[in-house]
């Protein structure tokens, strides 16, 4: 079947510490959802059958920030809401990672109001920006998959000059092109 | 068919009937009639709204408060506070309606005396959050209200939102709020 059927019973295999971390790390993505509008629903359409986030290891949706590493914010988020946010945040445990998901959570969108937060990251830091209205999930998992290859390649935390962890602040360009639906299967042909 | 009709909702006899010597006005457009009474006699006419056997508004589905600030016609005050009110009993409708001119600039919090009316909680008890909302978006405050806290906006919110000269983007509440990073957990 897979791998270990190409290597012999007694083989042992030799790696570096930090590469088996960052493997595991890299494929164990718990997202804590911080859904409060439409990008919710590509959220969870995500997370679902069709585009199965579970193929990143990322399908573990945790309502406790406790359990979770990755904070992905979906949605326009109030002043009101901003201590909810925060204490979701400090509550969750190192290593972290914030996905602001969408228009609304980057920059507040077209809600130009007194009470809406023009872009979560003024109170909260931000590691990847999926752009959208709402994101598509490709688009959502492609910001993803840019956590992960930053935590392949780079291993976790990265850090700044002053030893202080700094967000990563990579925006996803909006260059996906959908291609026809459904793809077809191609397994067990 | 004409706009504007002859104010005949079979309440304004009753409470003219009733009140006679209070100063009501009332207007009828497009089938929906408003009765205009004095802030002071506002709960009296609303009691009476209520209990009297031929009115029998017994359910007040909203209270709704109106900044009337640079309203291109002349109107009896700067805000309205409206009461919808249903009588299931005769099939009608009513709006009742008060002006209130604020003795205060309108640009914080000012506790204004000349924008105080009694509240209908006692009348209608569902009047306890609408009347919460017109306190928090209008600064209009109601007397003998169980609990008047604001409900929608948090509590040290310095302003009353929905006022025409209150900024759209706010004066700057949005950005004053402390900033989490990395190492402050």
């Amino acid at each position: 079947m897979g791998i270990e059927a190409a290597l012999s019973t007694d083989t042992v295999l030799t790696t570096q510490l930090q590469r088996v971390v960052n493997w595991a790390r890299r494929n164990s993505l718990w997202p804590m959802p911080f859904a409060t509008a439409c990008c919710g629903i590509e959220l969870m359409a995500t997370a679902s059958s069709r585009f199965d986030l579970a193929r990143f290891g990322a399908e573990v949706m945790r309502f406790s920030p406790r359990q979770s590493d990755l904070l992905i914010v979906a949605g326009r988020i109030g002043i009101k809401m901003v201590p909810v946010l925060q204490r979701l945040y400090e509550q969750m445990t190192e290593p972290k990672w914030v996905i602001s998901m969408g228009a609304c959570a980057s920059t507040g969108g077209v809600f130009d109001t007194y009470a809406t937060v023009q872009g979560c990251d003024q109170f909260i830091p931000v590691d990847v920006y999926v752009p959208g209205c709402p994101p598509r999930p490709e688009t959502l998992i492609e910001g993803v998959m840019a956590i992960q290859r930053i935590i392949d390649e780079e291993g976790m935390p990265p850090k700044g000059p002053d030893g202080k962890r700094v967000p990563l602040g990579i925006a996803v360009q909006p260059t996906h092109r959908v291609a026809a639906q459904p793809v077809g299967l191609t397994v067990g042909r | 068919m004409p706009s504007q009709t002859k104010p005949d909702h079979p309440a304004f006899a009753l409470v003219k009937h009733a009140f006679p010597n209070k100063r009501l006005r009332a207007t009828e457009f497009r089938g929906e009639s408003t009765l205009i009474v004095e802030p002071g006699d506002l709960h009296a006419v609303l009691a009476f709204l209520k209990t009297n056997a031929d009115a029998a508004y017994e359910i007040c589905t909203d209270v709704v408060g109106i900044d009337y600030l640079n309203y291109p016609a002349e109107m009896p005050g700067r805000f309205a506070v409206v009461y919808n009110l249903i009588s299931h009993e005769h099939d009608n409708r009513l709006f009742v309606k008060t002006f209130l001119t604020p003795s205060l600039p309108t640009d914080g919090t000012a506790d204004d005396p000349a924008l105080y009316i009694d509240s209908a909680c006692d009348l209608w008890p569902g009047c306890e959050w609408p009347e919460r909302e017109v306190f928090d978006m209008f600064g209009v405050r109601f007397r003998h209200h169980p609990d008047l806290r604001r409900i929608l906006t948090w509590n040290d919110f310095p302003a009353h939102p929905l006022r025409k000269d209150y900024p759209l983007r706010g004066r700057g509440e949005r950005e004053a709020y402390r900033v989490v990073d990395r190492t402050s957990t």
